[in-house]
């Protein structure tokens, strides 16, 4: 065993624990905790494997965000602690398909790549950057409209409800309320000062939340 | 100096931010933010203009920003001295429109975000006027557009000037697209989009005539578009449902004169082709008059004063429309016409804030309570109209001698006619706002100091603007700031042509009087009867846009759809019955035959089955997600096995 | 002699396969839905280790722009699945993916 395979093998023990406690961990805080080590340990595989950047990308995206926002959610939602209602009736199932699948991976990974070892090579991050906006433009641009679709998607979906309120008044409309409003053919306005300007009691009762539009 | 000309456009971009992110907790309400940007900008601009005042070539400064394939794309500046003039005339008249502001917009409920949107609109315009190439010009061309979106719907919880924003901003994107598409003809052939290295190869006859006629006539097309030029004007008159200082920023300084710019920035490429600029004389001349009469039939002050600026727009595009011997002139007028169109809405607007209305049926006599106000608006009246000595009549003699010294004499007969016509107008809007007895039912009162400061600066510049470049003393500082070709052309004055103008504009000021020294209910012109319907229905252009393009598209989609379902739809559907008809026979008589015996047995089945299936349908997710995972490991198994 | 810095390529692929597996585990096993999709992320990360590993071994980058892709496919959709879950929490006051069950009507 080469001393890279020595410290892949003590960090891949501790990701391992550390994914099998996210999952099996009967307090929804501790599991998001063994989360950042199994995620931090991915992260620290990646170094091994010579890819700095994306490690770094991996600390700052899920440890940094990601477990955050699970976090956050996990505070939202009062999620109650204990095995009986964390876990559900078919936990058994659950443990014999992911044994299969663990079975059936490790074994075509050594049927198929038994020997193979990788030769490491240091990438620069200026390779990487280089290759996604020569090669990879493209999907760039859709993965940021991928995101961008997201943030407004999320936004919809997690904002309450409004009750509907009234169309907001201007607060001055004295002068700003006929600008291009009085059609051509109006006749001399006689009650100019009553037609473009809003009750007194309108001016307060603007919409709590959509005050200032932005 | 010029190493700074950068930070002109990067000010109020900055000063936007700052505003949108800290401007409500700031004292002034993000408003100072932006007044100092602007006014900072202005102080650089002068710099600029001082260090490019001495002639010579254009300094460009640029770096490069982005490179994929062909396609370079670099970021810069190219100040030469018609760049120079616009970013002084722009940051100016912002800088007056945004103190002005202060005043008019006080106690409106997004303050904060108009001020704003009042700094990008200038930045944009900035950055616009500044661009070294092509796409930079384009980046800022957009965000102009969008920002006389923003602020024409400023107000948008009223449906129409949802709508007038809408209409600017569709009309303005139908002359976009051929602006687009000139841009990339321009780039394609010159293989760059540096402005400068363009003007260099069509300069050297290095590029085709025919590329660049289809390109000049292709990027008129946006021209048409942003400077409301015939048939694409009918947006600016509803643009006036924004508040009244965005419509003296967009009509005297940022949005319109983005065309005229854009045509005289890209002026090399229009003078190497005849046809081209034969269009744009053409265009000139029937929107200036076309845009001139319909100033008269209107009610509206605004109306009045955007139909003049499509009018004068047009006066520019004119003189470009003559050439080499037009530029100056056209530019001088674009100068000139900033200050006194800035200023005469920044005087209606202080009309409109004192009588809460626009039309002018209902104001009259004003000259008494608002002395400052009428004074202003009278210089900026003269001014336009081009009465000796104001800024109006320099340039736009300059314009018509140009036009007569180079014998074309359609523009120049049409300038004439439109110089009485504005004349006219502009009479007519004076004496029905400020003379005569009081119609209305305000109390109206002089406006705060804020508001009227700006006026009486802009007031100044109406009166002397003009002396920059009065060839009858000679005087040619503009010319010598702004000129095509190594040396500024100048033209020697002809107190003739000088007397003509003059004349045409005293005609229109003395037909005004007669015809409105007297208020009077019925409009006199009302006596042109059809004639007069037919110019206050806007010759009806917005009818035949609405009934000939709007909803033609809207039909024929409709017919489409109709014909599909009639003929496609409805054979597919008859075709299926016949063949299904055939098919029952079939199957009637295999029915009757063999399958009655097995019908039978195949509910049994399927009855024992569905009963057994039931139980998998749990419609608890992760037992059907159980299944999911052992159907791919199955399928997995497969594939890497079997194949 | 200083041994080549070599690792083999199935001990990183067996490591993938434990946080595969033990991500498909918690999809299948766990109730509240915030823990399921953290063992969505446990396969998301299994996936990208694939992605790195054959991206070492080949020596195309293609493989970590991927990965990256994948990190920011992975952050949409744990945005959107949050807050889904939190509007079922909102209108439902469970997060249980048992106790939603609309889909067997």
């Amino acid at each position: 065993m080469t001393a890279q395979e020595v410290a892949f093998v003590a960090v891949a023990l501790v990701g391992t624990v550390g994914a099998l406690r996210v999952v099996t961990s009967r307090n929804v805080v501790h599991a998001a905790l063994y989360l950042v080590v199994a995620l931090a340990m991915v992260a620290g595989v990646y170094v091994l494997l010579a890819a700095e950047f994306l490690a770094w990308v991996q600390v700052l995206i899920y440890v940094g965000a990601i477990v955050v926002l699970l976090l956050f959610s996990l505070m939202l939602t009062k999620a109650p602690i204990g095995r009986e209602t964390l876990d559900n009736q078919q936990r058994g199932l659950a443990a014999v398909v992911g044994a299969g699948v663990l079975a059936g991976l490790a074994f075509l990974a050594q049927d198929a790549f038994g020997g193979v070892r990788i030769a490491l090579r240091p990438v620069r991050t200026a390779q990487v950057g280089a290759s996604i906006f020569r090669d990879f433009v493209m999907p760039f641009e859709v993965v940021s409209v991928l995101l961008l679709a997201a943030l407004v998607g999320a936004i919809v979906l997690a904002r309450k409800d409004e009750v509907p309120s009234p169309p907001p008044e201007r607060r001055v409309p004295l002068f700003g309320r006929r600008e291009g409003g009085a059609p051509p053919e109006a006749p001399v306005p006689t009650a100019v000062g009553g037609r473009g300007a809003p009750a007194p009691s309108d001016q307060g009762s603007a919409p709590s939340g959509g005050g200032e539009a932005r | 100096m010029i190493r700074f000309a950068w930070l002109v456009p990067a000010l109020p971009l900055v000063a936007f931010f700052l505003i949108v992110f800290f401007g409500k907790r700031t004292p002034g309400k993000g408003a100072p933010i932006g007044i100092a940007a602007v006014f900072a900008a202005f102080v650089l601009s002068l710099l600029v203009l001082s260090h490019v005042a001495g002639g010579g070539e254009p300094v460009e400064r640029s770096l490069p920003f982005f490179q994929a394939g062909r396609l370079e794309l670099e970021v810069g500046t190219r100040v030469d001295g018609l760049a120079a003039v616009m970013m002084v005339v722009v940051t100016l008249v912002s800088l007056a429109v945004q103190v002005y502001s202060v005043g008019y917009m006080h106690g409106d409920r997004r303050y904060t975000w108009y001020f704003a949107a009042l700094s990008l609109f200038t930045g944009s315009m900035l950055n616009l006027v500044v661009a070294s190439n092509l796409f930079q010009l384009l980046v800022g061309w957009e965000l102009v557009g969008i920002c006389s979106y923003l602020l024409i719907g400023h107000w948008w919880e009223e449906k129409e000037n949802s709508n007038a924003a809408i209409k600017a901003f569709i009309t303005t994107k139908t002359g976009d697209v051929p602006f687009l598409f000139g841009i990339f003809v321009l780039w394609l052939a010159a293989g760059t989009a540096n402005i400068g290295e363009i003007t260099e190869l069509v300069e050297h006859g290095e590029i085709a005539a025919g590329t660049l006629t289809v390109a000049a006539l292709l990027l008129f097309g946006g021209a048409i578009g942003k400077s409301a030029q015939f048939p694409l004007h009918v947006w600016l008159p509803d643009a006036m449902a924004g508040p009244t200082p965005v419509s003296a920023l967009i009509h005297a300084a940022t949005m319109v004169a983005a065309g005229v710019y854009l045509a005289a920035r890209l002026f090399a490429v229009f003078a190497a082709s005849a046809t081209a600029l034969s269009f744009v004389g053409a265009i000139g001349v029937v929107t200036m008059l076309i845009a001139a009469v319909l100033a008269l039939v209107q009610d509206d002050i605004k109306r009045v004063l955007a139909y003049s600026t499509v009018s004068q727009l047009a006066y520019m595009m004119a003189g470009l429309g003559l050439g080499e011997p037009g530029f100056t002139p056209s530019q001088f007028h674009l100068f000139t016409h900033a200050w006194f169109k800035a200023l005469l809405f920044l005087a209606a607007g202080s009309v409109i804030h004192a009588v809460h209305t626009n039309d002018m049926r209902a104001m009259g006599g004003l000259r008494r309570q608002m002395p400052v106000t009428f004074w202003t608006f009278l210089v900026g009246s003269a001014a336009l109209a081009g009465i000796f000595p104001l800024a109006g009549f320099w340039s736009k003699d300059e314009i018509i001698a140009a036009a007569w010294h180079s014998g074309h004499d359609l523009i120049f007969v049409g300038a004439l006619a439109t110089a009485a016509l504005t004349a006219l107008y502009m009479t007519r809007a004076v004496l029905l706002t400020f003379f005569g007895e009081y119609r209305g039912e305000a109390h109206p009162h002089e406006s705060p100091r804020v508001m009227t400061w700006p006026l009486l600066l802009l007031a100044a510049l109406s009166v002397g603007a003009g002396f920059l470049n009065a060839s009858a003393f000679g005087v040619h500082t503009f010319a010598e700031w702004v000129h095509v070709g190594p040396e500024a052309h100048v033209e020697p004055f002809s107190w003739a042509l000088a007397a003509v103008s003059l004349l045409a504009a005293g005609a229109g000021v003395a037909a005004g009087v007669a015809l409105y020294g007297r208020y009077r209910e019925r409009d006199p012109l009302r006596a042109a009867g059809p004639l007069y319907t037919f110019v206050e229905r806007k010759y009806f252009l917005d009818d035949l846009y609405l009934k000939g393009i709007v909803r033609p598209t809207a039909y024929t989609v409709a017919a489409a759809v109709n014909w599909t379902n009639q003929y496609i739809l409805d054979g597919l559907v008859n075709a299926a019955g016949w063949v299904a008809r055939r098919v029952a026979r079939l199957v009637d008589r295999l029915d009757r035959r063999v399958v009655d015996g097995a019908v039978n047995g195949v509910a049994f089945t399927t009855n024992v089955s569905g009963g057994l299936l039931r139980y998998i349908q749990t419609g608890n997710v992760q037992r059907y997600a159980v299944f999911l995972f052992v159907g791919v490991a199955v399928l997995a198994i497969l594939i890497t096995r079997v194949a | 002699m200083i041994a080549e810095a070599t690792i083999r390529l199935p001990f990183v692929l067996f490591f993938s396969a434990v946080l595969f597996a033990a991500g498909v585990y918690g999809v299948l096993a766990r109730r509240n839905a915030v823990l399921v999709l953290m063992s969505i992320e446990l396969m998301l990360n299994a996936v990208n280790l694939n992605l790195v590993a054959f991206a070492a071994r080949l020596g195309d980058l293609a493989g970590q722009v991927f990965a990256l892709f994948v990190i920011t496919v992975a952050a949409a959709e744990v945005g959107i699945g949050l807050a889904i879950v939190i509007l079922i929490y909102r209108n439902r006051e469970t997060i249980n993916v048992d106790e939603v069950n609309l889909l067997k009507w």
